[in-house]
């Protein structure tokens, strides 16, 4: 099992290398790569070398490690790009947000393994919160906020641990309402609203004749208030007339609700109120919290705006790359996009342009599928452990790559906004490729001794 | 083992799902969409264009007329700079250190890796000194442009000029880009196909930064420059030269037609200008002097300029007549110091009968308004109308009313009024009647021809009855001219009517004629002089000839503005441009009409040619004597004025 791992690990390994020489002139950075991926491979045996109850004992202790660096490199870093993410170590830059990772996988492992812990406990979800939370902070501290989000990723670990399935229900929800928030008017929004409150009104209580009798109410109230704005000339906006409209109605039907003691329609009515709310905020926070560069991303991703040469001129070109790729690609070492620099950040961030313009679609379908197959057997792997602190950081593990994954892939292709997260294995730095290191082979050399104990 | 454990199918949904998605997307993005791999292109490649040299164009007689100058532009690629003496460099190129240090700092704000151009059009001699200092100024390179150079200095209206083309030219002929050149007007346009020859483009690849990269796929779409043709003119440049000088200080035109070929031999419109002027960096500034000076020198008077025939269309009318059988040369007409029907008079100053060449030798105005009665009021035709549209057949087949299909650009239809002009401007539905239209008798009226119509209606009548389409090209280098140049165009009338006229035009230059002053010794020449009246000012003067008279070589126009009549001005300028082109030389008893030809100012007296004059003086010339051409451009302007006209007709 490691080794057939290992092998995919030297097959992706094979295929970044020669990219990067065919990329970049210097062969200073190529050097420089695979030097990092010697010394990725003595920490991988070192890792396997190491007994695995030294990771469980000494999690808490990496963790807080790892803080103190986080904590360190905001007072003794180095700016680049605007991140005060980096310490330098006699020209190697190690960032310890990448280190972060598997320090706080560890110890989210650490604490859920604890023999009393039970996932709906306050207590409990407060500890991992701040386990999780205090990292990630810290690391938008450094100004490095795509690095930040990758904790997001630990909900599902700990929704396999029993956290309940509603937290990625609305989670799932508070999103698709923040992107129509963002990206349809407020009336066609108020209007869905409403639509998808009836509507699970009605699934709710089955009774075809309720939910026609509150439309007819609804309908009554809008064209009394539409002929009202129109007679008496209150010149209201239409949505001023669908709010009005739908706080009438919506009195009605809680003094409906209240008489024939029909529960679901307050639950309905909070749904209404509480993502109308959500909604209202979300523009509140997208102009005002979001900064201008991050929100110009988001924008550009939702077709909001758009501006190739500008802020969308990664995406662009990066596209512009894949897609010129077509089915089997230029060949290797012939991309122009990727030869001629037209792609900026393209041995990092954009790693994943060189397999498309170079490779097609057959190699960058190859990719993905890889990358899956990975992803499905951590999840098996995990999933057999016998203890419960491998299986979470098994979890743990493949959360991790598969938001790096993702997002990375996801921004290239244009369908996520710009994160600057690397591609796992693929990305030139070395804290990265030495962290995924950390990560993957810790959790195999639990995997090796998974019969050794039982916790 | 845990309740939990069928989450991990969820969770592996998730993975599941967002991997199929991107798998989606990366097919309609690689495999279904192919537009990206244009823009890709677009992207690496740059399109390096190599301009070739432009056509030469030479006289009839192999004179050069137009060549290409070298003109080195010097460019600067920031990136490459490196620190270099700038004193030398200003001293090698004549600009100062000012001047140098702006169009660095323009140069940098452009693009650090593209190369600009920071001095244009180098003289070569600086250019020959830079060259071998080149090594010292890092950074810097020329770049070889060609230029238009007019060595004759003449036959700027001709030859026309180039300039850059404009988003309309573009859109006609795709393969015309930004910072493109083209003919805009004369030769330089007709011919403009030929002369430019064809583009050569490489196809380079270049990074983002533009640095090239090497060949695009070997060179597999590169094209190789073609050199524009040349072009060799039927002018004969020590013709046109003399024309030119004959017309200084007097606005007007001259132009000269081979009758056997059609060919023109000189197509003079003066004001003239140098057409260096049109040339290189101040050309813009040029232009607008010209555009704004108040005589027009842009405006190609032999082409566009529309004047009445005047008397010179008598002949037009007798061929006409003799053709409808109304008129024989030996029929009669009285004049009466006029012709006179009720109370309508048109002035003569004979007392006399005359036979046709003696109408035409005397211009005699009362003969031609009987016999364009007759023609009128031939009983073979239902009413005056029908006649009329029958006669203006006939004067259409001269090649008037119509552009004749000549390879200049610009060419004018001049003015022949249609019937249902007359109906809607003069009958006004009552009867038609000869009387109102009988200044056309006269070529006057409404009538409005070019310098060009009237010198290939000269030609006609050398032909006795035949023209070639006039044109200006003799012979493309690789080309045969046009067909259409080669093929002769009868009129209406039968050629046996021709000769009939011919004797009357030898009487025109002999004693007794109307311009027995312009006769040349040992040459038959046939001409026929002409006034056309000016409502502006003084009347032009014209007239029309050719010579020899048996087998003519040369048929010729001339106009000249406010020349009061035909015999003053026009008749001795055609006469010695007759001389000139058959004999080579003015004899020397004709040194005298040269002289008073060539210093005669019928201009602003004394002020210079190309000078905007004060804008009050403008504002009194244009109201005085704007030039004619306008006379028949404004048609409903004319039905107002030519009652007024009509009743002093005093020409000859």
């Amino acid at each position: 099992m490691i080794l057939v791992v290992m092998g995919w690990l030297n097959i992706y390994a094979a295929v970044y290398n020669e990219d990067h020489q065919s990329i970049l002139d210097m062969t200073q950075r190529y050097g420089k790569q695979l030097l990092w991926i010697l010394m990725a491979a003595f920490i991988a045996i070192t890792v396997l070398i190491i007994d695995s109850k030294f990771y469980v004992a000494f999690a808490y202790v990496f963790y807080g490690v790892v803080i103190l660096l986080l904590i360190a490199v905001l007072f003794f870093g180095k700016e680049v790009n605007g991140a005060r993410a980096w310490f330098e170590i006699g020209g190697f830059a190690l960032q310890p947000a990448e280190l972060g990772k598997f320090a706080t996988n560890l110890a989210v492992a650490k604490y859920i393994s604890q023999y009393n812990f039970k996932m709906h406990r306050f207590k409990s979800l407060a500890v991992l919160g701040m386990l999780i939370g205090v990292p990630a902070l810290l690391i938008i501290a450094q100004n490095d906020t795509g690095s930040a989000l990758v904790y997001a990723v630990f909900i599902l670990v700990f929704y396999r641990e029993g956290l309940s399935g509603m937290f990625l229900f609305w989670g799932f929800a508070a999103s698709v309402l923040f992107i129509l928030t963002l990206i349809w008017p407020e009336v066609r929004l108020v209007g869905f609203l409403i639509f998808a409150s009836i509507l699970a009104y009605g699934i709710v209580r089955q009774r075809m004749k309720e939910v026609a009798k509150m439309i007819g109410i609804f309908a009554a109230i809008l064209g009394v208030v539409y002929l009202m704005n129109y007679t008496v000339r209150l010149s209201l906006s239409t949505a001023m007339i669908l709010y009005i409209a739908t706080g009438i109605s919506i009195l009605i039907f809680i003094i409906y609700g209240i008489r024939k003691r029909i529960q679901p329609v307050f639950w309905v009515v909070l749904f209404f109120v509480s993502s109308l709310a959500l909604s209202r905020s979300v523009s509140f926070a997208y102009e005002d919290v979001l900064v201008a560069h991050q929100r110009d991303r988001i924008d550009e991703v939702l077709g909001i705006r758009s501006d190739p040469l500008g802020v969308g001129y990664n995406v662009n070109q990066s596209k512009i790359a894949i897609g010129s790729g077509g089915v089997t690609g230029k060949g290797f070492l012939k991309g122009t996009q990727t030869k001629f620099n037209f792609v900026p950040e393209q041995s990092t961030d954009f790693i994943f342009c060189t397999v498309g313009e170079e490779w097609g679609f057959l190699g960058t379908s190859t990719v993905i599928i890889l990358f899956m197959i990975l992803l499905i057997r951590l999840l098996i792997l995990a999933e057999r452990q016998r203890s419960r602190f491998s299986r979470v950081y098994g979890y743990g593990v493949a959360g991790i790559l598969f938001f790096h994954f993702a997002i990375n892939v996801g921004m290239t292709i244009g369908l996520v906004p710009v994160i600057g997260i690397p591609l796992p294995f693929f990305s030139y730095g070395g804290s990265s490729l030495w962290s995924f290191t950390f990560l993957l082979f810790i959790f195999l050399r639990l995997d090796a001794s998974r019969m050794e104990i039982l916790r | 083992m845990d309740s939990n454990a069928k989450r991990t199918y969820l969770i592996a949904a998730i993975f599941l799902v967002v991997a199929v998605t991107y798998i989606i997307r990366l097919f309609a993005l690689q495999v279904i969409d192919t537009s990206y791999k244009l823009s890709a292109t677009n992207n690496v490649v740059r399109r390096i264009v190599n301009y070739p040299a432009r056509g030469l164009i030479y006289d009839r007689k192999g004179t050069l007329m137009v060549y290409n100058q070298a003109a080195y532009d010097v460019l600067v690629t920031p990136r490459e700079l490196q620190p270099f003496d700038t004193l030398n460099f200003c001293n090698i190129t004549g600009i100062s250190k000012e001047e140098l240090n702006e169009q660095l700092q323009k140069a940098k704000e452009y693009s650090y890796f593209k190369p600009s151009v920071i001095i244009k059009q180098l003289s070569a001699q600086r250019y020959a000194i830079l060259q071998e200092q080149m090594y010292k100024f890092s950074g810097f390179f020329v770049q070889t442009r060609t230029l238009r150079e007019y060595p004759q200095k003449i036959a700027s209206h001709v030859l026309g000029y180039v300039g850059e083309v404009n988003q309309q030219m573009m859109k006609k002929d795709s393969y015309y880009e930004t910072g493109d050149y083209a003919g805009i007007t004369g030769i330089e346009k007709s011919y403009e196909k030929e002369l430019r020859g064809e583009k050569g483009v490489n196809y380079l690849m270049v990074d983002v930064h533009n640095r090239i990269k090497g060949s695009f796929q070997n060179g597999r779409y590169d094209t190789t420059a073609v050199i524009g043709e040349n072009v060799v003119t039927s002018l004969d440049a020590e013709l046109q030269r003399y024309g030119e000088e004959l017309m200084q200080g007097k606005a007007g035109s001259i132009v000269a037609i081979e009758p056997s070929t059609g060919e023109v031999l000189t197509l003079v419109s003066s004001p003239t200008y140098d057409p260096n002027l049109l040339v290189g960096r101040d050309r813009g500034e040029h232009y607008l002097a010209l555009a704004r000076d108040t005589l027009n020198p842009l405006f190609n008077r032999a082409l566009m300029a529309q004047y009445p025939p005047g008397s010179t269309f008598k002949m037009v009318n007798a061929l006409i007549g003799l053709q409808e059988g109304v008129l024989t040369p030996h029929m009669r007409y009285w004049c009466h110091y006029g012709y006179t029907v009720g109370n309508y008079h048109m002035n003569c100053h004979h007392d006399s009968a005359f036979a046709l060449s003696g109408s035409i030798a005397e211009s005699c105005n009362a003969y031609y308004a009987q016999e364009f009665r007759s023609i009128m009021e031939n009983p073979k035709y239902r009413d005056v109308r029908q006649a009329y549209d029958t006669w203006r057949k006939y004067v259409m087949s001269f090649g008037f009313g119509r552009t004749l299909g000549t390879d200049f650009p610009n060419e004018l239809k001049g003015f022949v009024p249609s019937s249902n002009f007359y109906e809607k401007y003069v009958f006004k539905g009552s009867r038609w009647r000869a009387l109102p239209i009988i200044s056309l008798a006269i070529g006057q009226g409404e009538l409005g021809i070019t310098p060009l119509q009237l010198a290939n209606y000269a030609a006609i009548l050398a032909n006795r009855g035949y023209y070639y389409i006039p044109h200006i090209v003799k012979k493309i280098q690789n080309e045969n001219i046009p067909t259409r140049f080669t093929e002769r165009h009868y009129t209406d009338i039968d050629t046996t009517q021709f000769p009939k006229i011919i004797e009357g035009m030898e009487e025109v230059l002999k004693p007794g004629g109307t311009a027995a002053m312009s006769r040349i010794p040992g040459i038959t020449m046939c001409g026929k002089t002409g006034t056309a009246q000016n409502p502006h000012g003084a009347d032009h003067s014209v007239f029309m000839a050719f010579a020899p008279a048996d087998h003519p070589k040369i048929a010729i126009s001339v106009y000249v503005e406010n020349g009061v009549w035909g015999a003053r001005y026009a008749a001795p300028i055609a006469s010695l441009m007759i001389e000139k082109y058959l004999t080579d030389s003015i004899s020397s008893g004709r040194k005298w009409l040269e002289k008073r030809m060539m210093e005669a100012n019928l201009l602003e007296p004394k002020k210079p040619k190309k000078e905007v004059p004060a804008k009050t003086e403008t504002a009194v010339r244009s109201k005085a004597n704007k030039p004619a051409k306008r006379d028949t451009t404004a048609p409903k302007e004319i039905a107002i004025k030519r009652d007024s006209l009509i009743l002093q007709d005093t020409i000859h």
